[in-house]
């Protein structure tokens, strides 16, 4: 009996009144574990009953703990009929699991029905005393610490990263389960979240156990999905990154510090003792147990697959058979992009690759969900690689055994893996899948950038970065050396122009970059970057089966060119050269399919200046032509001009040695292709102005490319102090203030009947993302300066006709007068300006006009006004909710009759501005349904889904809170589906949310801020040691 | 081809002042993105109409959501749904709560009943306060009005603490109360001058000084009934109109005092008498409901009016009404100085409010 879980019922308030003839309820609370309940006391006639309940105690396996969620549910007592339930909180157990992370669950959650939404709240008090249990063939894996969080998280240094854990867990959807004609749809909405929820908790325990055979204690970059496989099943699946964490104590130098910012610096008091670091290590290994130098760590192979073995410098195919193992009916569409090829070959690379070589030969998938890394830990980039297979659902029958899931996914992954090793490399990072159903028939698709790695973090325990490994060492700088070509130059996976390294002018570097991670802190950035999107639509007719499967496998290799040629297009009028966080989704409905790339554009001082885009006609002769086309051509001449303004992007002045032929000259002129002309032919002529620095050529021969051309330039600017990128930082901004603002965002178009065509469809669908996009920033506008960073953008179509447009992300505000500085260039004054700016720390987003009026108009002058700045703060330090103690006094005066409610801030980053992280508390992994029957009355399906994500966001705030934590980083809205039915009144929705809560501290004590720098020059002196 | 669904929803609540004042002024959505585009918003920030009407939607839906918890504002400061800074929760409660001077003239006094409610399109008619808003503040009189009713302790004390309104707030609120309480006539012509704070502060003055809370404070509805009890004291004070004696005396008193220090001597020496006797029966009378409620206007009437007439001025009048209090004082035979203070005191600080055009 290796656990004991205890809970106690305090009290309630807000309830709603259940009997209309007192106007009061009858409330009693009933807890749920497993198979065994217990009930509190009714306690009669009280909106806010006082229960004080006994502590309810079951005892428990741990593998149920971890299954498990706790269930509360609030019945109102009828003496004559049957109660009647008010609502459930559902509390996953799993952080007291966990020795370092929450020792106590004790807080106000919202008791939240499916049909009515949130009705009142519940003060509860969880503990869970675990015993400890040797037994080597357990199935639970208590203990090892999950994170969303794509990098490793602050306050802990990463010992070893292991590489790739995935599971699945499949069930029948009980939607579809003949009961449910005869329940309600409360019961049926109940039993779905339950089961959802039980299935996140097996599936997070077996990844934690396959963590704990490769000999690791965590789980980064833990990304978690459902596939709402209808009839025929309900799909949970994860993907992470197992890895070897060592918390940080308060001393010790970050040097897992993967951030530009000073106060990421994850000195930490409050995390607990590191001896509790790796408990019960399984197969008598010991694990580090102090913060002091790990032992040596060996990869330990999974036992259960065999790793074929693994030669990164095969030549290989990048582009896949599109033969199919079931249906033969598969387009796998690699993509590799940017790059060229160089002259001679490295032998260096050639070592390094052995070398590393057999760090990653063990492992089947060399693949990592981080999308951010510990300095001097990527070594060389490829390229993205994708890959995207169309399969029909049918019914899954044996639950126990998901081998069709499984065997698909490890397809696709093989094929990743194909592809990363054509562009010359040996691992995936910034690795992602997702799904995309409609009906019978699923889009799964995977993604990732090709790279190599330095497999010191795979290969031993010692990370410190002082010590550079020579052997390895780079003969060129941080700030370049990711750009340089991983793979062969004489044997180019694809066609590309190769110039010397623009920085270090010794290597070669590829005419654009493309990559799905994040921009690595330490690369030089010419300017500021920004959000660049490519939106497609393509109709398909209406089929069934196979006919559909094969309609959409051949729709989408044009849809992936056409949205990489967008991209290109775009990356070009903004006279920038690579993307980071670039996420293609493909979307398919009953009708069409919907394609969406975001990327942040970035000018990368090492790789060349684009050259700019050119237009030309198809028939030279024509005056009329002729001139459209110079008007065209002055139009984009100005939008580049424009932007290389607007981003600042002033490439410093390039001597001509070394270099092939820098200076564009505007006559000399690649081709770019459309997509409907096939392109493998002409590519010689691609490869003939080789080194040459040219423009882009759009050749205007049908209606179709005039269509394109006006909406490459149709693209909005954000107005002046805004700024947008779908990368964690925004390349370009160095200096943030706290302010901060995440929010969500639904819109679902729909079509009218009128036979649309492609060219009218990707209008719509193009208008419909930038009206979104400005409606931000006129929301947003009272926070200038100010940049939406991890904008994330989901599409989906619900239905036929409609469009579903979903959008996370957060605004942070900055300090304009500094957003020239380079971080390593002055680290000291960083550190103090933020300081200062801290001070305006909860101002949060206000719209109200008085006090916004003041912040921006004082920060746009430049001057802060130390006098207003001040009395700001005393006036705001009373409202101000963050703990400047500890979690536990916060927690007194929070459970026990306290009357203000803990604000917890929420953001898609993995950190907060001015905010320093000092202990994670656990994954947040939730699943909420809200159904109604009254949806005109709840204000149409906005006002349905405004309560209701407003109502996710609630409880989201309200367990971290009980955790005794004031903020969620890393936060992702995974799901949002909508299904409505406005003729019946009735709408349905699910949500899946999830992050990291934390507990965190706003830098204030000037004691805090020194170390801080002392901290930051430890920092940067070290990333140099490192090079 | 439409937007089927819009939303937007901030982990902090997003609230645009603007467009709440819009929303509490009972503006339609249509209607409040045509103001918002004459404000000139839309050039901050290269908005087109259709993201401010977006905004706008949002922004409603918004304040709609949160309105249940506006009627009960302890709620919002401890419920979990919206997450809204608390100098934010401050002004939406305050904003909430406040009201159009010209409707609140309309129904000070009345009955806070369905009937007054049913003549709220007549009032917004005559006011121009849209009928949404007219309903929203009247709701708001009467809930603050049903709630204080049970509550024990001054009057202004608990509106502040049940409804975290600003003390100025709470004031007028506590004038409103008192006046629909005690149905003071406010309505007449002749009352028609007096703004709702000539009234806010006379209702204050009488609070203070003739309710029962003014002698006892733990009583229930102390401070919006009248003090009984006094009420029937001031009969007494008939005496000084009644006997000839008294009244002559007072009135050479008065005069030697005013004499020489104003213009308006010859009128008021004239007037005295009458004077007096105005508001001396008014003192007498108030022990009728009837009475009470026309108390305001027997001021203008009685006293006010008969001034103006004589053009004194705000100077003569102050330097009138000092010395005919001051006066009875020194009067042997008469014995009701306490209540005679508190009476002149209340009416001396109304009479100087309400005297102006």
């Amino acid at each position: 009996m290796p656990g004991k879980l205890k809970a106690k019922i305090v009290a309630g308030r807000h309830l709603p009144v259940m009997d209309r003839a007192s106007d009061l309820t009858d409330a009693f609370v009933e807890v749920k574990f497993g198979n065994t309940t217990f009930k509190t006391d009714v306690c009669p006639k009280s909106l806010n009953p006082q229960w004080n309940s006994e502590w309810f105690k079951f005892e428990v396996d741990d593998e149920d703990l971890q299954d498990e969620p706790l269930q509360i549910t609030v019945l109102d007592h009828d003496t004559y009929s049957a109660n009647d339930a008010i609502g459930k909180v559902y509390i996953d157990i799993d952080p007291l699991l966990c020795t370092e992370a929450a020792s106590v669950i004790s807080g106000w959650f919202p008791i939240y029905d499916t049909i009515h939404g949130i009705r009142g709240e519940i003060n509860v008090l969880v503990k869970v005393e675990l015993f400890n249990d040797l037994n080597r063939f357990r199935q639970s894996s208590c203990g090892v610490k999950f994170f969303c969080t794509t990098s490793i998280p602050r306050c802990y240094r990463a010992a070893m990263v292991h590489g790739f854990v995935e599971e699945l867990v499949v069930n029948e959807d009980p939607e579809y389960q003949w009961i449910d004609r005869i329940r309600t749809p409360r019961a049926s909405n109940e039993a779905r979240q339950r089961l959802i929820s039980l299935m996140s908790g097996e599936l997070q325990r077996k990844i934690g156990l396959k963590v704990l055979e490769m000999g690791g204690n965590a789980v980064v970059g833990y990304l978690q999905c459902f596939d709402l496989e209808g009839e025929s099943g309900l799909v949970v699946r994860a993907i992470g990154t197992a890895c070897t964490l060592d918390k940080l104590s308060s001393g010790s130098a970050p040097n897992t510090n993967t951030h530009v910012h000073p106060n990421t610096a994850p000195a930490s008091n409050a995390c607990n003792s590191p001896s509790k670091d790796g408990k019960e290590p399984v197969f008598g290994e010991d694990l580090p147990s102090s913060s002091g130098p790990p032992t040596p760590f060996r990869a330990l192979p999974t036992s259960s697959s065999s790793p074929p073995p693994f030669s990164p410098s095969k030549p290989c195919s990048r582009q896949s058979s599109s033969s199919d193992t079931d249906l033969s009916l598969t387009p796998k569409t690699g993509m590799g992009s940017g790059g060229s090829a160089g002259k001679e070959a490295g032998p260096l690379k050639t070592l390094l690759r052995q070398q590393t070589q057999t760090a990653l030969e063990q492992r089947e998938f060399p693949f990592f969900t981080l999308t951010s890394f510990p300095p001097g830990f990527l070594v060389h980039v490829g390229g993205v690689v994708s890959a995207r297979s169309v399969k029909l659902l049918d019914r899954i029958h044996n639950p126990d055994e998901p081998e069709t899931r499984d065997a698909w996914w490890e397809e696709i992954r093989q094929e990743i893996k194909s592809h990363a090793k054509a562009l010359g490399c040996h691992a995936v990072i910034g690795y992602s899948e997702s799904t995309s159903i409609c009906e019978e028939v699923c889009i799964l698709s995977a993604s990732g950038t090709a790279a190599i790695l330095n497999p010191r973090y795979m290969r031993e325990g010692c990370l410190d970065i002082g010590s550079t490994d020579h052997r390895f060492e780079e003969p060129s700088p941080p700030s370049c050396g990711f750009c340089h070509i991983p793979y062969d130059e004489l044997n180019m996976p694809f066609p590309a122009q190769l110039t010397y390294c623009y920085h270090c002018r010794r290597q070669k570097v590829p005419d654009v970059l493309f990559t799905t991670i994040d921009l690595p802190p330490e690369a030089a950035v010419t300017g500021k970057g920004c959000l660049i999107q490519a939106r497609l639509c393509r109709l398909k007719k209406k089929a069934q089966g196979e006919v559909n499967a094969t309609a959409i496998s051949n729709l989408l290799p044009f849809m992936e060119y056409e949205l990489h040629t967008q991209l290109m297009n775009k990356l070009k009028l903004r006279n920038m050269n690579a993307l980071f966080g670039l996420h293609i989704q493909i979307s398919v409905g009953e009708n069409m399919l919907l394609g969406l790339a975001s990327a942040t554009g970035v000018y990368l001082t090492a790789l060349p200046a684009p050259g700019g885009i050119q237009i030309a006609g198809k028939t030279p002769g024509d005056l009329s032509n002729e001139h459209h086309i110079l008007t065209i051509q002055k139009r984009i001449n100005d939008a580049i001009a424009k932007n290389k303004e607007l981003y600042q992007i002033n490439p410093p002045e390039l001597t001509e040695e070394g270099v092939g032929s820098p200076i564009p000259e505007p006559r000399q002129r690649s081709r770019l292709f459309r997509s409907h002309s096939e392109s493998s032919d002409e590519l010689s002529e691609l490869d003939l102005s080789h080194g040459k620095k040219d423009a882009f050529v759009l050749e205007i021969d049908d209606t179709d490319a005039v269509e394109d051309i006006h909406s490459l330039l149709t693209d909005a600017h954000p107005p002046t102090g805004f700024y947008s990128c779908n990368t964690e930082i925004m390349p370009g901004i160095y200096n943030w203030t706290s302010g901060i603002q995440m929010f969500t965002s639904v819109r679902v178009f729909r079509l009218s009947n009128a036979n649309l065509t492609n060219q009218g469809l990707n209008k719509i669908f193009t208008d419909l993302c930038e009206n979104l996009l400005k409606s931000f920033y006129f929301k947003l506008r009272s926070m200038i300066p100010c940049c939406l960073c991890h904008l994330n953008f989901t599409v989906a179509v619900p239905e036929e006709e409609l469009i579903q447009v979903t959008v996370t992300a957060v605004a942070m505000t900055f300090d304009k007068d500094q957003t020239q500085e380079k971080p390593a260039d002055k680290p000291i004054t960083k550190g103090s300006s933020e300081t200062e700016e801290q001070l305006q720390f909860p101002l949060e987003l206000c719209a109200d006009t008085s006090s916004a009026n003041t912040q921006p108009s004082s920060k746009i002058s430049g001057v802060p006004e130390s006098t207003n700045v001040s009395s700001r703060v005393s006036s705001l330090e009373r409202c101000s909710p963050l703990p400047e103690g500890r979690s536990r006094s916060l927690r007194s005066s929070r459970s026990f009759g306290g009357s203000s409610v803990t604000v917890v801030k929420m953001t898609p980053l993995s950190f907060l501005p001015g905010i320093r992280i000092i202990k994670y508390l656990g994954i947040i992994n939730m699943f909420f349904i809200r159904e109604t029957t009254s949806l005109r009355e709840e204000g149409g399906v906005s006002g349905f889904l405004h309560s209701f994500i407003a109502e996710v966001f609630a409880m989201v705030r309200a367990h971290v809170a009980a955790l005794g934590g004031n903020a969620v980083v890393s936060y992702s809205m995974k799901e949002c589906v909508l299904m409505e039915n406005p003729n019946k009144n009735q709408a349905q929705c699910l949500i899946n949310v999830s992050g990291d809560a934390v507990i965190c501290v706003r830098e204030t004590d000037q004691e805090t801020t020194a170390s801080m720098t002392n901290i930051g020059q430890t920092c940067s002196s070290g990333t140099d040691g490192a090079t | 081809m439409a937007v089927e669904l819009d939303v937007f929803v901030g982990n902090t609540t997003i609230m645009d002042e603007e467009v709440y004042q819009l929303w509490l002024d009972g503006y339609t959505v249509n209607d409040a993105v045509k103001v918002r585009m004459e404000g000139g918003v839309m050039d901050e920030c290269e908005a087109s109409a259709d993201v401010l009407l977006s905004d706008t939607m949002d922004q409603y839906r918004t304040f709609q959501m949160c309105e249940r918890l506006l009627h009960s504002p302890a709620k919002l400061a401890n419920q979990l749904l919206f997450q809204i800074p608390p100098h934010r929760q401050t002004v939406l409660i305050e904003r909430y709560y406040a009201f159009d001077d010209a409707f609140v003239r309309e129904v000070l006094g009345k009955k806070l009943s369905k009937g007054t409610k049913k003549d709220l399109d007549d009032i917004s008619a005559k006011t121009s306060v849209t009928l949404k808003s007219c309903r929203r503040q009247f709701d708001n009189f009467k809930r603050v009005f049903k709630v204080v009713e049970e509550l024990k302790g001054p009057l202004v004390e608990n509106i502040r603490q049940h409804f975290l309104l600003s003390d100025k707030l709470a004031r007028d609120y506590a004038a409103i109360v008192f006046f629909a309480n005690n149905r003071f006539e406010t309505g007449k012509r002749k009352l028609q001058y007096l703004t709702f704070q000539d009234f806010a502060f006379c209702a204050g003055q009488l609070i203070n000084n003739w309710t029962v809370g003014a002698v006892d404070n733990m009583v229930e509805d102390m401070d919006v009934d009248l003090d009984k009890e006094f009420l029937q004291e001031l009969k007494e004070l008939k005496i000084l109109i009644t006997d000839k004696d008294l009244l002559d005396q007072h009135k050479s008193l008065v005069c030697t005092a005013l004499r020489g220090k104003t213009k308006a001597f010859n009128e008021m020496e004239a007037n005295f008498k009458n004077l007096s006797r105005g508001l001396v029966n008014i003192a007498a009378k108030l022990t009728n409901t009837k009475d009470v409620r026309d108390f305001f206007i027997d001021l203008v009437e009685k006293f006010i009016e008969p001034c103006r007439s004589d053009r004194w001025t705000a100077a003569d009048m102050k330097l009138y009404l000092t010395h005919y209090t001051n006066s009875a004082h020194i009067l042997d035979t008469f014995k009701h100085q306490v209540v005679w203070d508190r009476y002149m005191g209340v009416i001396k600080s109304c009479i100087f409010k309400m005297y102006h055009d």
